[in-house]
């Protein structure tokens, strides 16, 4: 007998629609698994069987042939089981009624004694089942949250197969309640906050500015000073995620199975701090049939690269067409994927070698040390740093400080603002920061007055800025009269963008001897 | 003439040949008398006049079959702009004939200096502080202004302020390199060189091509302040190449002077040391001036820019600054401002000449006479 019931496959971080196929006839007592399949498929067979065996049902010697279908699309993943064995089951005709398998969808692992195991990218393949018409999905409980993020499909949690059987041959199918709309909000609640930071008033001022645009940032100052604890706290400060955002991260999550337990979907904004060892591919994602990277994973939120110039060349070099378009493409062996890669790069690295530099009775770098180190980062890569900060040296006033600092929710009320701002003046462009202006915006929506040309003319010859320098003074100016809800660039926001230039510019990209 | 051609060109050669030190060449000359002789004359004369030794008679045998090669490189070396002067040529500058090891030949790019002015070796430490590079920058401009030319070693750090001060006075101002005169080192100071090359001149007894090596610069060292009248010392740590440097000029019947520091300073203590053996004190560059005898107007003085004139809060913030450089942080906490309007003030400022932006966000008052 022949019976048909629908699965899902996962490609990037999309699902598509697969059939599993069972066919039981006579012949050679077997069990024939085809359709492109990874190792991990076609290791289903034995899971399956045995799992059968052990929920009670008793299968004659048949030979059994099951087809995952369109089969030249490459199967991975351990999702299949719960489809197969249905099928199969149905195939016997374990499963008498078989009109509800029509439309449903089965994902789920099986463990040999029968129970059903939890798998990766639930939020892509319950698109994918939505988009498809099906009216339902059955999978495993513990990605029941996730299942039900998605709306307009109903979703069955299975723990077991043999109470499986039972439920779709009564047809008595009870679909998991959804929680009230909006019990699971994006939160604002952090367990860390600007509160705790003393001193540094430059870095976060710096930093609020760099959010308020989007602007990418680069810390430098000696270890200990607190480069990272405002980093980690950039998310803190932006706003939170629309539910639109929330499914794009929380898909890439899925897929790589790290969301949160028993969460449907990221409420926080992803920090993402790989260290200086990773690879390239690590980075934007890789593998055979290509998975996520990090820069994915920091989609919507925070890419920070600590140790900044100790990063491979090459892992740095490939940030670069991200950090333009904002997604990525991979292409392998098994197809191309396209990738979110919308994210806030935030970058750290001491001032030298030594890490003292400019206290020039600590530091004993020379200045030929100091350039190579700083000529370790690529000049490309940093003409894509909008805002370039030094760290103050810490007093012990402030490491023993109580004083009260600014919440990382006042901060946040102000970004939001200038968010709003931008938000409405890019409305009919395909972005929406300051950051992302281009020479023909930027003339648009960065007008001068007289005054304020004359004095950026001064600082370009007297500073010798270069044509991006001078873009990039333009750019972040907006943004902070966006953030002082000034329509206007006026001098103090030219003379504070100005003050965000990196000084040490000229040593960039130039590795000497 | 022909002939003085040809014994330069022989000179040439000679310096080209390896383990040749200036000494041992200028006691062939003397020997020899001429450089044509020392090139034809058998390897055993050579020997019997007792000046060479083994490896040195080995390396004059070898390079003699490369007489030609060196023929070309000489020929070239005008449509590269380079000169070579030799202490056979009338251009070559009295201050150095009088030294005991002086060189044998200088490859100079743009000129020499004049022998009728008066100069000033200004040197110091490569890894300046902010302080040290503006005091030397100062004190360069002011004697390049009562046309004295500046003699430095194109170093970074106070080499490249003195060099750079005497410049804003448009005076021309000579460097005096551990390399080749077509080598830029460090490369970061190409714009300087290049400036130099056109106002002043950069000069070496290296080939061109040669690269910098350790043992170059302190022999370097000895041109320098053997091209100058006075040696100043702006800033040297207590083992320092710039105290070889005045003691080359001490022997060398030089004076010396040193900018004094704070005791404290581990950038001033070389310094101080010398003023404590006796070095001149420069506190001033009017001290230099005298001490070269030249007259000159007001007192010359160093001392921070006038800010009559800046809005309250500008002043505010400046009076916050110091010669040492602080950070955007502390400068914001001491005048009580916000970061944001803090750093606008300090844009200015830095736009209108009072102070500079030594590393990024650290702000330094800015020095003038």
């Amino acid at each position: 007998m022949f019976s048909k019931v629908f699965s899902g496959a996962l490609k990037g971080i999309d699902g598509s629609l697969i059939q599993v196929e069972a066919d039981v006839g006579s012949g050679l007592p077997g069990f024939q698994l085809v359709g492109y399949l990874a190792s991990e498929v076609k290791e289903a067979q034995d899971r399956v069987r045995t799992a059968i065996k052990n929920a009670g049902f008793r299968l004659s010697a048949m030979k059994v042939t099951i087809n995952l279908s369109p089969a030249n699309v490459r199967k991975e993943g351990t999702a299949f089981d719960l489809p197969i064995a249905v099928a199969v089951l149905s195939a016997y005709g374990q499963i008498e009624k078989t009109d509800l398998l029509r439309d449903s969808a089965f994902i789920g692992e099986l463990g040999l004694d029968g129970s059903v195991k939890p798998v990766t990218g639930t939020l892509s393949l319950m698109t994918a089942f939505r988009d498809a018409g099906l009216k339902r999905c059955f999978l495993p409980v513990l990605n029941l949250q996730e299942g039900l993020a998605i709306e307009g499909i109903d979703v069955i949690p299975v723990k077991r197969l043999s109470e499986l059987v039972p439920m779709l041959n009564s047809q008595q199918l009870q679909p998991a309640g959804r929680c009230k709309p909006g019990s699971e909000r994006p939160q604002t609640e952090y367990a860390i906050d600007y509160r705790e930071v003393n001193g540094q008033r430059l870095l976060k001022r710096a930093t609020e500015v760099a959010v308020a645009g989007h602007h990418n940032i680069l810390y430098i100052g000696p270890a200990g000073s607190g480069k990272s604890m405002i980093a980690s706290r950039i998310p803190t400060i932006m706003p939170p995620l629309s539910s639109k955002e929330r499914l794009e991260v929380s898909k890439v999550y899925s897929v790589c199975g790290m969301l949160p337990r028993g969460k449907a979907l990221l409420t926080e904004r992803p920090f993402r701090s790989p260290h200086h060892t990773i690879s390239p591919q690590a980075l934007t994602g890789g593998g055979k049939v290509p998975r996520p990277g990090e820069i994915s994973l920091a989609s919507r939120g925070v890419l920070f690269l600590d140790e900044f110039p100790e990063f491979q060349r090459r892992t740095i070099e490939v940030l670069r067409q991200p950090l333009e378009e904002r997604r990525i493409t991979i292409s392998r062996a098994y197809g191309a994927c396209e990738f979110p890669a919308d994210f806030m790069m935030a970058a750290a690295m001491n001032p030298c070698p030594c890490g003292f530099y400019p206290d020039r009775s600590r530091c004993t770098c020379q200045d030929s040390q100091i350039r190579r180190y700083m000529g370790k980062i690529s000049r490309p890569l940093l003409d894509r740093i909008d805002i370039c900060v030094e760290a103050a040296p810490v007093t012990f006033r402030e490491v023993r400080g109580e004083e009260e600092n600014e919440s990382s929710a006042a901060i946040r009320r102000r970004v939001e603002a200038a968010w709003k701002i931008q938000r409405e003046r890019f409305e009919a462009m395909d972005f929406c920061f300051n950051s992302e202006m281009s020479g023909k915006e930027i003339k648009q929506y960065c007008v001068l007055q007289k005054e304020e040309e004359a004095f950026l003319q001064e600082a370009y010859q007297k500073l010798g800025l270069s044509a991006r320098g001078c873009q990039r003074i333009l750019k972040v100016a907006r943004t902070i009269a966006d953030l002082d809800g000034a329509e206007r660039i006026g001098i103090e926001q030219l003379g504070e963008a100005a003050g965000y230039r990196g000084l040490e510019e000229k040593y960039w990209g130039r590795e000497e001897y | 003439m022909q002939e003085q051609l040809q014994n330069k060109i022989m000179l040439y050669w000679l310096c080209q040949v390896p383990k040749m030190g200036a000494v041992t060449i200028r006691k062939l000359w003397e020997h020899f008398q001429s450089f044509t002789d020392i090139y034809n004359i058998e390897e055993t004369k050579l020997q019997e006049s007792g000046l060479l030794t083994a490896a040195q008679l080995a390396s004059i045998k070898a390079w003699k079959g490369r007489l030609g090669e060196c023929m070309e490189a000489y020929q070239k070396l005008a449509s590269r702009n380079i000169h070579f002067i030799t202490p056979l040529d009338e251009a070559y500058p009295d201050r150095l004939r009088e030294l005991y090891d002086y060189p044998m030949g200088l490859y100079v790019k743009g000129r020499l200096p004049a022998a009728e002015q008066p100069s000033v070796a200004i040197v110091g430490a490569r890894g300046c502080s902010a302080y040290g590079g503006q005091v030397a920058g100062e004190f360069a401009r002011v004697l390049a202004q009562e046309q004295v030319q500046v003699i430095s070693g194109l170093a970074s750090g106070i080499d490249s302020a003195a060099h750079n001060g005497a410049l804003r006075a448009g005076f021309p101002t000579f460097g005096v390199l551990g390399c080749g005169v077509n080598v830029c080192y460090p490369p970061s100071n190409y714009s300087l060189f290049e400036a130099m090359v056109n106002c002043g001149g950069v000069l070496s007894e290296y080939p061109p091509g040669e690269q910098p090596a350790p043992g170059h610069f302190p022999r370097r060292n000895r041109i320098i302040s053997g091209l100058a009248d006075v040696v100043l010392v702006v800033e040297a740590r207590e083992r320092s190449g710039s105290l070889i440097t005045a003691e080359l000029g001490l022997e060398q019947g030089k004076e010396v002077y040193a900018v004094p520091g704070r005791v404290t300073d581990a950038l001033s203590a070389g310094c101080n040391r010398l003023i404590e053996q006796g070095a001149g004190v420069a506190i001033s560059p009017g001290v230099i001036l005298d001490c070269l005898g030249l007259k000159h107007g007001k007192k010359l003085i160093l001392h921070e820019n006038n800010i009559n004139g800046l809005a309250k809060k500008e002043k505010m913030v400046y009076s916050c600054l110091d010669l040492n450089p602080k950070h955007l942080d502390e400068v914001a906490n001491a005048c009580g401002l916000s970061v944001k309007e803090c750093m606008g003030i300090l844009f200015r400022l830095e736009l209108a000449g009072h102070i500079t932006q030594t590393a990024s966000h650290y702000y330094g008052k800015n020095i003038r006479k």
